[in-house]
């Protein structure tokens, strides 16, 4: 109880001392500003008017302890949005909510829970609703479960009661695949608790008659005990051991022999042994052995569902990013009223308005205003990024700055991260050959196995038929195909589910297998090598006018050209420093030419901006200047003057020579293909320093490439920007594709850079080598410890309770140990 | 010794207890969350202010 009043006083000192700091959020108070709320008497500094409009709500619901007993800042408040929650009265929507007797009972899913003070806070303004029956807070899973009297209050209102303290509610639908693992590791925690009580309690009969001298305890007392041993095992039998009778039942039953039959032969044999010997009151039990083996398998099976379960959650986030609401411009650009819709009554086509710290909730353009947005989930890219007028945005990005207007390309079921979602399920399934592998080796095993102990029991029937049966349950009990089943999916599921949370999305199971064991790296150039778009290289001026101005003028000539070329020039004057941003130049009387270029008017001034024979018809005379290959040249000129030529250039992404080197580093090939003219490909080979490039390639040429590298026994693994390269995707290997919006739906490559960058390459690169470590590690461990304790074990040195121990912390082992792979290294992007 | 011959049976009869217990808060879901309840009992919302009506409003309740 010290510490706690100690670091509520800490609390209290540090939300006082900072005299400017809100008292509700902690953040500084902007000078001038005057929001205060009255709390215990004293007048409490606010940032603005949501920290006061809460703190206000807080006090005014007799809720103030909250500021007494907090032990931490809570996170910022959010945007009070109220029309939005008046969405989920709606008849059809409160449906879902009623339970059976009248009342209506929710989950809801609350943001932000940080310390005690907020569980309570949230619970106290709850149950201050009239008609709340019942409010519980799930601190574990952050749910909220709710039950009201529908006749007296409404959805909406219990939400908004949510927000008033400054958390974010919203209803949580049970997705059937998160319910349902829920289920099971109730159920699989249930028996494990069986198991482990009876476990313990038979030990507390067996431990006596180990220790007893012989002889010193009346036969009466241990037939008891043994009775009582009997009637506590038989639970763990037939209620904590049953998924693995059935298990081995529906193994054979499919003549295929799996790690469930030795475990369930060992239980069964041990099991009726030791009741036989209780029955006749002749022979040894074993009823410690088999109440403890099922004990330990089912801890180390609970220990591989905790850690499923956590690869679900990443999954469970991403489904939660959309929004379920978004405001429709009905009658843009004429009038701006927002209505509030639901997200899914969205059509393509329609204009909607994202405000700051919204997801958005459907693909969309932005066509009025720029802002940031954090893609963090889609991509794995941590830092916002900023996007103009023109550029595409898909669902689930959260716009981090300012209000935009978009138009919707796809409803929202379409949308980047619901086909993101849908690849992700599809690649859940499906074995890589290495486990394929495991498990064919797993069933020759088990069979080797059962053969075995037949033979060991027969012999020992006739050396020493007393020690048969236990030394028979030994074999079968130690020797642990769990750890060589479990060693290898466990190492690549903890992989996958790492990768993910880093942007590499993994669709088909061989990815991390194959990816380790390739010998050359092909690359694409265009868009995979470089950023796929043509940027401003170089300016040369050949007139009068200064860069700034040029550059000006030309973004005023292709203001509403669409044109790759164009957009490059107007980005360029976009983030140049010293343009008059104030005074933006406007262009009249602007005239596309087809093919050819642009011209306008200036401020009573004919201007001209293109091709070189273009320009020259107003310029006149000659251009002074010199192509260069790989560059495409764009002049401006006004009448009887040339003014500037643009180079403009796809140039190299930032991170293509780390990856390159990486991989040379690593003894791989590295070659580049590509449609471009072969002169530009060897220079920009040439430059990474890559051992081989072909330029001027078709998409058949690059198959024939591929495929004439692997008559030649390579393992290729190509690296392409995903629709133009999809045929010499399907020849390779294995193929990675750069992953952007309308790419990602009909991608045929093995797995998805989902940021585009070559970073999230060397992050699978590097994720395929600890894994396929991890998988050596964890098979050679297995093969060891068989190859120890299977012999110990026939030659009668282990009891069958040892031989349980053993088994068990084998497999534990084994799953730990691919657990580390889940650990996202320190230097890579943060988790989503 | 004796007394053992009524105890061991009862020491069973207390494990089916135990485990008949520990079902039916499991079916409740008592073991959902682990962390919660820590922190609710540590909270004191009884505590009396005179400028509020704290204490009034938990007796309504």
């Amino acid at each position: 109880m010290n510490t706690l009043f100690q670091t509520q006083a800490q609390a209290q000192a540090q939300v006082q001392a900072a005299s400017l700091a809100c008292f509700h959020c902690g953040l500084p108070v902007p000078a001038g500003s005057d929001w205060t709320v009255q709390i215990d008497g004293l007048v409490q500094p606010m940032c603005c008017p949501g920290c006061e409009a809460v703190a206000l709500s807080i006090v005014e619901n007799h809720l103030s302890d909250y500021y007494r007993s907090r032990q931490s800042l809570p996170a910022g408040v959010a945007a009070l949005v109220p029309e939005g929650l008046k969405l989920y009265d709606a008849p059809e929507l409160q449906a879902q909510f009623t339970g059976s007797d009248g009342g209506a009972e929710a989950t809801l899913s609350v943001e932000g829970i940080r310390c005690s003070a907020c569980v309570w806070l949230i619970e106290k303004r709850l149950s201050q609703i009239p008609g709340m029956q019942a409010a519980n807070l799930n601190v574990a899973t952050e749910k909220l479960q709710v039950r009201w009297d529908a006749t007296q209050c409404k959805p909406s209102d219990i939400l908004q009661a949510v927000r008033e303290v400054g958390y974010v509610a919203y209803p949580f639908d049970p997705i059937q695949h998160g319910e349902l693992l829920r289920k099971n590791a109730r159920t699989l925690f249930k028996r494990l608790f069986v198991a482990g009580l009876s476990m313990m309690q038979v030990m507390m009969y067996a431990v006596p008659v180990y220790m007893a001298e012989a002889g010193s305890i009346e036969p009466d007392m241990e037939a008891l005990m043994r009775w009582a041993s009997l009637v506590l095992t038989a639970p763990a039998v037939f209620y904590s051991a049953l998924p693995f009778f059935k298990g081995a039942w529906t193994d054979i039953k499919q003549g295929a022999l799996g790690m469930d039959v030795p475990v369930a032969l060992g239980v069964g044999a041990a099991f009726i042994g030791s009741t036989w010997a209780t029955v006749t009151n002749h022979g040894d039990v074993y009823f410690d052995s088999v109440t403890m083996f099922v004990f330990l398998l089912l801890a180390s099976r609970y220990l591989e569902l905790r850690a499923r379960r956590r690869a679900a959650a990443s999954l469970e986030n991403m489904q939660h990013a959309l929004p379920d609401s978004a405001w429709l411009l009905k009658t843009y650009p004429a009038n701006r009223e927002a209505t509030l819709i639901a997200a899914a009554q969205l059509q393509a086509g329609d204009v909607i308005l994202s405000k700051p710290g919204e997801a958005i909730p459907a693909d969309c353009v932005i066509i009025e205003g720029e802002t940031s947005l954090d893609l963090s989930l889609l991509t794995g890219e941590s830092q916002p990024q900023s996007k103009s007028v023109g550029a595409a945005i898909p669902g689930g990005a959260v716009n981090t700055r300012q209000a935009v207007i978009l138009r919707v390309e796809k409803i929202s079921k379409d949308s980047t991260l619901s086909s993101l979602i849908r690849l992700i399920e599809r690649a859940g399934q499906g074995k890589p050959q290495i486990a394929q592998w495991a498990d064919h080796v797993a069933a020759w095993f088990v069979t080797a196995l059962l053969l075995f102990a037949a033979g060991v029991f027969a012999f020992w029937l006739w050396h020493d038929a007393a020690r048969a049966w236990p030394i028979a349950i030994a074999v079968l009990v130690v020797s642990c195909p769990c750890a060589l089943s479990l060693a290898t999916p466990s190492a690549l599921a903890a992989a996958t589910d790492r990768l993910l949370r880093q942007g590499v999305l993994v669709v088909q199971p061989h990815v991390l297998e194959t990816l380790h064991r390739a010998s050359h790296i092909v690359f694409d150039k265009t868009g995979t090598l470089t950023a796929g778009k043509p940027q401003l290289h170089s300016l040369h001026l050949l007139g009068s006018m200064d860069e700034a101005r040029a550059l000006q003028i030309a973004a005023a000539l292709e203001a509403g050209n669409a044109h790759p070329l164009s957009r490059a020039l107007l980005e360029a004057a976009l983030h140049r420093q010293d343009t008059d941003a104030v005074n933006p130049i406007k262009a009249e009387a602007i005239d596309y030419v087809q093919g050819r270029g642009i011209a306008a008017v200036i401020n009573g001034k004919a201007y001209r901006i293109g091709s070189a024979a273009f320009v020259a018809e107003l310029a006149g005379g000659d251009v002074k200047h010199a192509s260069v290959a790989g560059v495409s040249e764009v002049f401006l000129g006004r009448e009887a003057e040339w003014l500037a030529c643009f180079e403009l250039a796809d140039v190299l992404k930032p991170d293509a020579q780390a990856a390159v080197n990486w991989f040379r580093a690593e003894g791989r090939q590295v070659i580049l293909l590509s449609g471009d003219a072969p002169a530009i490909t060897q220079q920009v080979a040439a430059s990474l320093g890559m051992d081989q490039a072909q330029g001027g390639m078709l998409p058949e040429d690059k198959m024939a490439f591929v495929q004439r590298l692997q008559q030649q026994g390579a393992v290729v693994a190509m690296v392409g920007d995903g629709i133009n390269d999809a045929a010499v995707l399907r020849a390779a290997d294995v193929s990675f594709a750069m992953g952007s919006g309308a790419a990602l739906a009909q991608s045929h490559a093995d797995a998805v850079l989902l940021s585009g960058s070559l970073t999230s390459l060397l992050d699978a690169a590097r994720a395929a080598q600890s894994c396929m470590r991890v998988i050596r590690q964890n098979l050679a461990w297995a093969t060891l410890y068989n190859l120890v304790a299977i012999p110990a074990a026939a030659l009668g040195l282990l009891q069958p309770w040892m031989a349980g121990v053993g088994m068990s912390l084998s497999s534990a082992l084994v799953i730990l140990n691919a657990l580390r792979l889940q650990r996202l290294p320190k230097t890579s992007h943060r988790a989503v | 010794m004796e007394a053992l011959y009524l105890l061991i049976p009862l020491s069973v009869l207390v494990v089916f207890i135990a485990l008949w217990v520990f079902f039916r808060a499991m079916d409740g879901g008592q073991f959902d969350d682990l962390e919660g309840p820590a922190m609710r009992i540590l909270q004191d919302d009884d505590s009396v202010q005179p400028e509020t009506a704290q204490s009034q409003k938990n007796n309504e309740k």
